[in-house]
């Protein structure tokens, strides 16, 4: 046993001190350095596109229209990382502000209308959850469908006129500021932060990760599987119906088509942030980052009056860049 | 086919190898003859796989040249390889799960125009064939998926016998089968030999090297210490060279107290897969099951941990009857299990090592949720020394590990969280001999702190050497219950082999 000890010794420290991978290598292929660095490149390109963008307070107020929806795509970064998806939750923003403006139509006071409106979020929620979770079927299949039937169930609700004249003290939660900070953009840097470090230095952050990368290890390890996935399908309906009434708020009204459109931006988002769609890899700050990244390059081209159509385009290639560009380097790394 | 002249069918001459900075081959010299099987052996990490991949294109080496039959040739992917007649059989046995098992037998080979029409029928054939070759009743319309490791391997054997290659290389191609389809095996390789291929054969046992190998080659480290005839060296010698000491032999002590009754099935049933299946294990015991590939030992190892439960029966922890319907009910009773397949059930290959071992102790390194870092630094230092896991970080993905470390992180995760009954199945895959002996000895200690440990295993002598009692299945049902006093491999041998099949033991090979 002695020489046996002594052997690990020397191999150990061998081993050990046999240089691992440079540091720069690592950073390199963590997701989201292709985001920084295409962060860093549109915020040179577009201040000397439009000298307006030596402004920071005006990128701040420009930010909050996607804001909402990065919002979202925090808790979507979640799910993606645990292996699934939810492409559900810019119905369920729909669905929920309309259950709070009817709520309030029917004179209910506002703090009961929000309640309402973030219980019936949950619910949503939980419905695909159930899917998923209990009837174990393929999220993508599962949040198509609900996708639509939430959008409808928003339509049939409020029907094709929008529901407003909410009181005053609610409208405009983007005119609000701290410093030159609008209150939205509080919240979502308040949000990045604390789903960050829910997964960066929690248990069930790391769980979600093996459940992301090997399902069926995470099942064989013991890890509650469904349990934290149905948390995570709660978690994006509740974020919903938040970022649904920060909608109202800051239109002054709801109607069925809120957020219409925005399931695309928020995966939009994740991905840009470095996460792996197929799960197990991904970070917060990846999608803390390609927000602004968003951010910065909508507002650069509106400034710079590129017209909206042209926008979606520069988006879509600038998807296509950060994934070829991460794939390479992972794969450069593994070789 | 067959290379003119005497020279050697392969040279490899200063073959080198690094991953990001961490010299894993180091200049190493290796002729491999023409009609010969030549044994690569080696600790866990020494170096054997890469080496593998390196001939088999998957890796390109560093440095160093490689010719094949007298011209030096550029192996730059699998796809090169393949049309150089080199085939791999990997450790890991890679495969598209949902393709059948017949599709899964071409898949790389060249040839048919991409828009010629795929004749299934054709395939469908060809893939019996094979398999009836190899004496495995495995359905060639069913999916990969779902077929135990064995099989798997068996498929992947057939797929390098499909390919008509003059090399193949056979990375740990043995590690899961038993004895039965190991020698099948050989009567295959022993052919391929006499139609003059050259095979590589990679092995954690001795015997089969003795059996079948013309020469052995020897790595220690990344290193080549020697190439040789096979029986030129004696197993000490053999050791010696591989792990540079003598090894220590492992003694059942015996010592452990037999207690109450830990685990109780009884008529355990999952139709297709294993039927009224009953038995006891108590504490302090290790209870051995035996069988041959397929006989549903694996099927009534997922029922018990509720990965796949049974239909019916019943099972019992300390005497009280429990519901398992998902493992996390079976880890509440305490049991664990060590599952055959770790490239599926058991590593997260992308997180690191720390990550992978502790997967099954939150609690431990996260008392109230807040994962505390030194905590799991030290339980992974701790485990890596305990069972020599030989890696360069403990934030390395643990897919960068060699196989025999994989499986020991896994089995590292499962000794941590200290169950009351663990079932073992194919715990020591892959693992090398030096480690294995410790290894025992730790199952030794854990029954003997009262805990009750199931072990399935396909290699004969680690059944008799550990276990207090041996069942043994055949065909989905248990046949033969040998106390330890009466072990012997043919009792066992004579309770795994179907009825129909016991006079001729070459059956598989002849059908
Ligand atoms: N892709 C990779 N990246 C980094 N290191 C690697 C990689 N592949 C292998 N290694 C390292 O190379 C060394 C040799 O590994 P290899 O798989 O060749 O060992 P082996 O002899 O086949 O061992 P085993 O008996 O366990 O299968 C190991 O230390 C392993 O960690
Ligand atoms: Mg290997």
């Amino acid at each position: 046993m002695s020489a046996s000890e002594q052997r690990q010794g020397v191999n150990q420290a061998g081993r050990e001190s046999a240089a691992a991978k440079p540091r720069w290598k690592i950073l390199l292929v963590r997701p989201e350095s292709v985001t920084f660095v295409l962060l860093i490149l549109a915020t040179i390109v577009a201040s000397h596109l439009s000298p307006f963008f030596a402004d920071l307070g005006f990128i701040l107020e420009s930010s909050t229209y996607y804001i909402e929806f990065a919002i979202v795509a925090l808790v979507l970064t979640l799910v993606i990382i645990a292996g699934e998806i939810d492409l559900s939750p810019a119905a369920m923003m729909a669905l929920t502000a309309c259950i709070f403006g009817t709520v309030l139509k029917a004179g209910a006071p506002v703090p009961l209308a929000m309640a309402a409106s973030l219980v019936s979020g949950l619910a949503l929620g939980a419905f695909n959850g159930f899917f998923v979770t209990v009837l174990r079927l393929p999220s993508i299949i599962v949040t198509i469908g609900t996708l639509i039937l939430y959008r409808g169930l928003a339509q049939v609700l409020a029907g094709d006129k929008s529901i407003g004249s909410f009181p005053s003290w609610f409208v405009g939660i983007d005119y609000r500021m701290v410093g030159i900070v609008p209150v939205p953009v509080i919240i979502f840097v308040l949000a990045s932060i604390a789903l960050g470090l829910f997964l960066g230095i929690t248990i069930y952050g790391r769980q979600i990760y093996q459940i992301g990368t090997s399902e069926m290890a995470a099942i064989h390890a013991g890890i509650r599987v469904r349990r934290i996935k149905m948390g995570l399908f709660l978690a994006s309906g509740l974020v919903s119906s938040i970022a649904g009434l920060m909608t109202a708020s800051r239109l002054g009204s709801v109607r069925y088509d809120l957020a219409s459109g925005g399931e695309l931006t928020m995966v939009l988002i994740v991905m840009l942030g470095g996460t792996y769609i197929f799960g197990g890899r991904g970070s917060i700050l990846g999608t803390f980052l390609a927000t602004w990244l968003l951010v910065i390059i909508a507002t650069g081209m509106t400034v710079a009056n590129i017209a909206i159509n042209a926008q979606l385009t520069v988006m879509g290639l600038l998807l296509i860049v950060s994934i070829v560009a991460t794939n390479w380097i992972y794969a450069r790394s593994q070789r | 086919m067959s290379t003119p002249g005497t020279g050697p069918l392969v040279a490899a001459r200063g073959i080198s190898k690094s991953f990001g900075g961490v010299e894993v081959l180091r200049n190493v010299d290796l002729d491999l003859a023409v009609g010969e099987i030549h044994a690569l052996l080696g600790e866990n990490g020494a170096g054997k796989s890469t080496f593998a991949k390196i001939l088999a294109g998957v890796h390109r080496p560093t440095q160093g040249t490689i010719s094949l039959a007298g011209s030096p040739v550029e192996i730059g992917s699998p796809i090169d390889a393949q049309r150089l007649g080199i085939t791999l059989i990997h450790q890991e046995p890679l495969s598209f799960p949902d393709l059948s098992v017949a599709e899964n037998l071409v898949i790389g080979q060249a040839g048919g125009s991409p828009l010629k029409r795929v004749r299934w029928s054709e395939l469908a054939e060809n893939g019996k064939r094979l398999m009836s070759l190899l004496g495995v009743a495995i359905d060639v319309r069913q999916p990969m998926r779902g077929l135990s490791i064995a099989d798997q391997q068996m498929v992947e054997i057939a797929r390098a016998l499909a390919s008509d290659s003059r090399l193949i290389i056979m990375d740990e191609p043995t590690a899961a089968l038993t004895p039965k389809e190991v020698e099948t095996l050989f009567v295959i390789a022993r052919r391929l030999r006499a139609e003059g291929r050259t095979i590589v054969f990679i092995s954690h046992r001795l015997e089969e090297v003795r059996a079948i190998c013309d020469r052995v080659t020897i790595f220690r480290d990344g290193e080549k210490i020697e190439t040789a005839p096979t029986a030129s060296l004696s197993d000490a010698d053999i050791i010696r060279r591989m792990i540079g000491r003598p090894l220590g032999e492992f003694i059942h002590r015996g010592t452990s107290h037999v207690g109450a009754v830990a685990l109780s099935v009884s008529g355990l049933t999952l139709p297709g897969r294993f039927e009224n299946i009953s038995f006891d294990v108590r504490k302090g015991e290790i209870v051995g099951l035996g069988g041959l590939v397929g006989a549903g030992r694996t099927d009534v190892a997922r029922a018990i941990f509720g990965v796949a439960p049974a239909a019916s029966g019943s099972i019992a922890v300390n005497g009280k009857p429990v519901a398992i319907r998902e493992p996390t009910d079976a880890i509440a009773n305490g049991i664990a299990f060590v599952p055959e397949d770790r490239a599926i059930a058991g590593i997260f290959r992308t997180l690191s090592v720390e990550s992978n071992i502790t997967a099954a102790v939150p609690d431990r390194i996260a008392p109230h949720g807040l994962i505390r870092r030194a905590a799991e630094k030290a339980i992974g230092l701790e485990q890596v020394r305990k069972l020599r896991i030989r890696l360069a970080s403990l934030r390395q993905p643990i897919g960068e590990l060699s196989g025999g470390n994989q499986q020991k992180a896994i089995l590292a995760r499962w000794l941590l969280s200290e169950p009351e009954i663990l079932i073992l199945d194919e715990p020591t895959r892959g693992i090398d001999i030096g480690v294995k002996a410790e290894f025992y000895e730790m199952i030794g200690d854990l029954a003997a702190a009262g805990r009750a440990i199931l072990l399935i295993s396909s290699e004969l002598p680690e059944l008799l050497a550990l276990s207090n009692r041996i069942l043994v299945m055949c065909e989905g049902r248990l046949t033969a219950e040998i106390p330890r006093a009466e072990a012997t491999q043919e009792a066992i041998m004579q309770a795994a082999v179907p009825r129909s099949g016991v006079h001729s033991h070459s059956a598989g090979a002849a059908a």
